[in-house]
């Protein structure tokens, strides 16, 4: 130990007017979620291959075979074909889903690294849009896989399919946002049961992942139609079967789109409520 | 910006207006690094900071001491950057935390109450990703951060994960992420609550070395030990407000006397005894457990309590802390 070990007078910090610039805080927050990543990303691989791959025997496959026996789907093609792009828009809701849920309550309330990370220049909307950068970047990476997976199996129209990807990350991302915003309003992680229980299950049950929303009681169609799932699975299977409606599928891009930045929007003020107190 | 009274002195100089360091009579002075008036903090209906003023020099070593619940960590908050002032003025290095908070945190280094560490991650690259967060680029980070690392004895943990590291060591490393943007004034949130007494000594001995090179250390404490080892001065707060304001000898000069005498009696006989010794005292503090005679020669009046024929169960000359002058001014014990 001596004392030049820690050199109190050197001042080369980056000047503060750089530290204004938005790109430049919410860069650096991805870069810490991508260390954070880099310690369980192997884990994460493998459930992102395994998870398609197990799907699609299961129930395109085995339970598809059944259902080709009985007749055709409207769209004309097999049922693994049908239900590959509503797993897709189903595995982005989940994926931003899980992004979204525990891992900002952990750094909200049980270790408080947002609370460290706020005592530098860094700003909240640095913290919001860094961590949404890093659920796109896991969404383009765990979709791609998906993807080639669903190619692998043949239920991907090439290189149409292809148009799929973006699709799904937009739904995504229409759920990672105010996922977000409900993490740092519920008080504790019931919240996060209540969530699946009521909003994420019913949705990959009945938002037309599994089979058509027609199929559905009439009274309960308009429900279905309303889940953002549904207008993520719509486009993404119009794009991967390569019969898209273009007036449907504006709609739902729109819809995507604007839950997504009412989402960002809530997320603002949700993280400022619990971080600048 | 409004009145130019309100300006602080670099705010003068980019308006061209004065070229030395100006005396502003509303305002902080050049070597002030925190200046607050009237400071307020309010939660709902609670107030938890009820009007304070502070002045911080350049080279301080500045302390506040006070119970759990006094207002320091809230206050602390506030000279941080992070939390909002419902009502006065504050200033941190000279800058307004309304509008200036990231330039001022980019010169900031706070270790919070309780380490807020990345448990996931090592403890260099805590280190490595907290510099990013200031803008610092890489490979100077690196350097700094082996530095940092000799400096709080943690290089041969250096690429172990934070979780299982003792709780000595995670507030070592919580002090070396906060310096990792050399910052002028370093902000401490009650640093060694919850460590062993090794430990302690361990911190205290780091944080003396980086007042001697000149670091402005504000620090919080309900450790009177503590606060006499490290403050050139402090505040006593209590309920929001400061009570007392000096260095540790004056306070115990001013509020206490040289030495007390502690006298312990069987249960329940403190306030029987009190009545009868009170001539024998500047003044006489009876507690539950004990009684505590003010004087500034303890071994005569501890003589003329045995002339007296009272028989204590024990008895006790110490020196005055600033644990009586907290009991003095509050009228309660600092940690209950």
């Amino acid at each position: 130990m001596t004392s030049s070990t820690q050199p109190a007078r050197t001042r080369t910090q980056i000047p503060w007017s750089q530290h204004r610039l938005l790109p430049v805080g919410s860069r650096v927050v991805f870069e810490g979620k991508m260390l954070n990543y880099k310690n369980n990303w192997k884990g994460s691989l493998v459930s992102s291959v395994l998870e398609p791959v197990l799907f699609l025997a299961a129930m395109g496959i085995s339970l598809g075979a059944l259902v080709d026996q009985a007749g055709r789907l409207d769209q004309g093609v097999d049922y693994l074909v049908f239900l590959a792009p509503g797993l897709l828009a189903a595995t982005a809701m989940q994926t931003a889903t899980f992004e979204s849920t525990y891992p900002i309550m952990g750094a909200l309330k049980w270790h408080k690294t947002f609370e460290g990370i706020l005592s530098t220049p860094i700003k909240v909307r640095d913290l919001v849009n860094g961590h949404l950068l890093f659920i796109l970047c896991r969404l383009v990476t765990t979709l791609a896989v998906f993807l080639a997976v669903m190619a692998a199996f043949g239920a991907l129209e090439l290189p149409v399919g292809f148009l799929a990807l973006p699709a799904a990350v937009l739904t995504g991302l229409a759920f990672a946002a105010p996922v977000s915003a409900f993490a740092a309003w519920v008080k504790n992680d019931a919240g996060f049961a209540a969530l699946l229980r009521f909003g994420i299950v019913p949705m990959f049950l009945f938002s037309g992942t599994f089979f058509p929303v027609d199929q559905l009681p009439v009274i309960l169609q308009p429900v279905a139609y309303a889940t953002p799932l549904w207008h993520g699975v719509s486009l993404t299977r119009g794009l991967s079967l390569g019969d898209l409606d273009p007036v449907l599928a504006l709609v739902n891009v729109t819809y995507l789109v604007v839950l997504a930045l009412l989402g960002v929007w809530l997320a603002n003020r949700q993280f400022d409520k619990r971080l600048v107190i | 910006m409004t009145e130019p009274s309100f300006l602080t002195v670099d705010e003068r100089r980019a308006a061209g207006e004065a070229d030395e360091p100006v005396v502003v009579a509303d305002g902080p002075r050049a070597d002030e690094l925190v200046w607050a008036r009237g400071l307020s903090k309010k939660f709902g209906d609670f107030t938890a900071v009820d009007g304070i003023d502070i002045s911080v020099r350049r080279g301080e070593a500045f302390g506040f001491l006070g119970p759990n619940g006094a207002g320091k960590s809230s206050t602390m908050r506030m000279i941080g950057a992070v939390s909002p002032a419902t009502d006065g003025r504050l200033r941190i290095l000279g800058r307004d935390p309304g509008t200036d908070g990231p330039a001022i945190r980019a010169r900031l280094g706070v270790v919070p109450q309780t380490d807020n560490l990345d448990q996931e991650l090592t403890v260099r690259e805590n280190l490595l990703i907290y510099g990013r967060y200031f803008g610092i680029p890489r490979a100077q980070i690196r350097t700094r951060a082996a530095e940092l690392l000799d400096f709080v004895q943690l290089t041969d943990r250096a690429d172990d994960l934070v979780e299982p590291l003792s709780g000595g060591m995670k507030r070592r490393l919580t002090i070396a992420r906060s310096l990792i943007n050399e910052p002028e004034l370093l902000l401490l949130d009650e640093p060694t609550t919850g460590l062993d007494p090794q430990a302690r000594h361990a911190l205290w001995d780091r944080l003396f070395r980086l007042k001697q090179r000149g670091v402005t250390l504000v620090l919080t404490t309900h450790y009177m030990d503590e606060a006499e080892q490290l403050c050139d001065r402090l505040v006593v707060m209590d309920k929001g407000r400061i009570a007392a304001e000096g260095s540790p000898a004056e306070l115990i000069g001013t509020y206490s006397t040289r030495e007390v005498l502690e006298l312990r009696f069987v249960t329940g006989e403190n306030e029987a005894h009190a009545e009868g010794l009170a001539d024998l005292a500047d003044r006489i503090e009876v507690l539950p457990d004990r009684l505590l005679l003010y004087t500034d020669n303890g071994d005569a009046a501890a003589t003329a309590v045995v002339e007296r024929g009272v028989r204590p169960a024990s008895v006790l000359v110490r020196r005055s802390s600033l644990e009586d002058v907290f009991l003095r001014l509050t009228g309660r014990s600092l940690v209950d």
